[in-house]
């Protein structure tokens, strides 16, 4: 009877949590680059009809995403993420610049993108060009885009990242797909400040 | 046959009992200076495994650093000569990157949830056993 009272304590034991470290609150949630780098700059053709290029976002919290009109999952998810962050910012939204750039330039006409990123944020902008253009793009950040499939159906397979650039154009974090508009808010909080 | 089920018994006692710690939350990675090199002259380097075990709480960053003289694209992200690139997780899941220093394209970064009971302690050291094994 005593072991068996043992065992059951033993047991009880066992399943007792421990006290838990304090979170680094302080930090990024995002990936953090060390030491920030100079972000690529661009120059492709905006969304909004006028050309697009990071530099004139100095001054701004860039938040840069990769991905294409036709996008099933990742895109759609990405920018449902971006414009609530967007929203939970208020004030703060105005100096912050969500830029999403095509990695299906075939398709993604500067009028496709403006229509599709204004389903989610008017405020956001995207950029297209030319297949050269744009994979040169993505080569300076190391985004990659595979194309799958024939036809005019076909998807791109692609890096999911979104980048964080700082005011003075520095590429500083990059979040990788599935955080949460909290964690957006928190990180661009920081970097804004 | 006593001798062994104690020594098991005990075994397990310490594998559920004491505290779960590493001296850093980083498992860092570092890309050796002449990887590139060594790459080009047709020598297979492996650096960073396909897959890598984080445990939320304990060790749950991950660190990569460029040390080689030219650009490379390490785990998730693009590096620059001298650069580092630390990412934190705060869920236990498993992460897919796209990562072309390894043949499959692919690496994978699993996250365990955090060890906070004597059991799950007991759990995370035996997994981990067989994971070295593995």
């Amino acid at each position: 009877m005593r072991y068996a009272a043992g065992i059951v304590l033993l047991l009880a034991c066992m399943l007792l949590p421990v006290a838990a470290q304090p979170a680094e609150a302080d930090a990024l949630k995002a990936g953090v680059f060390n030491p920030a780098r100079e972000a690529p700059d661009f120059s492709v053709d905006g969304s909004d009809g006028a050309a697009l290029s990071l530099r004139h976002f100095r001054g701004k919290v860039v938040v840069l995403g990769f991905g294409y009109t036709s996008c099933p999952n990742v895109c759609p998810a990405t920018l449902a993420v971006l414009a609530m962050a967007h929203r939970k910012l208020g004030t703060l939204g105005s100096q912050v610049k969500v830029i999403y750039l095509t990695v299906d330039p075939e398709r993604d006409s500067a009028g496709r993108l403006k229509q599709y990123l204004a389903s989610f944020d008017p405020a956001f902008v995207g950029g297209t060009g030319t297949a050269a253009q744009m994979e040169a793009v993505r080569k300076s950040y190391g985004v990659t885009a595979e194309r799958h499939g024939t036809g005019k159906d076909y998807a791109v397979a692609h890096s999911s990242f979104v980048y964080l650039i700082t005011r003075d154009g520095k590429l500083r974090a990059l979040m990788p797909f599935g955080h949460k508009a909290d964690d957006y808010v928190h990180d661009i909080s920081m970097l804004l400040n | 046959m006593v001798v062994l089920a104690a020594a098991a018994l005990a075994a397990a006692a310490w594998a559920a009992f004491t505290p779960v710690t590493f001296a850093s939350r980083e498992e860092a990675f570092e890309i050796p200076k002449g990887t590139w090199a060594r790459r080009m002259a047709g020598n297979k380097v492996e650096i960073l495994p396909s897959r890598v075990y984080l445990t939320l709480g304990i060790r749950d960053v991950l660190l990569l650093k460029n040390l080689d003289d030219v650009p490379q694209i390490f785990g998730p992200t693009l590096m620059m000569p001298g650069q580092s690139f630390r990412l934190p997780f705060e869920m236990a899941s498993s992460y897919q990157f796209a990562c072309t220093a390894h043949a499959s394209g692919q690496m994978t970064v699993v996250v365990d949830a955090r060890p906070d009971t004597p059991w799950r302690r007991l759990v995370w050291r035996t997994r981990r056993i067989f994971r070295v094994i593995a």
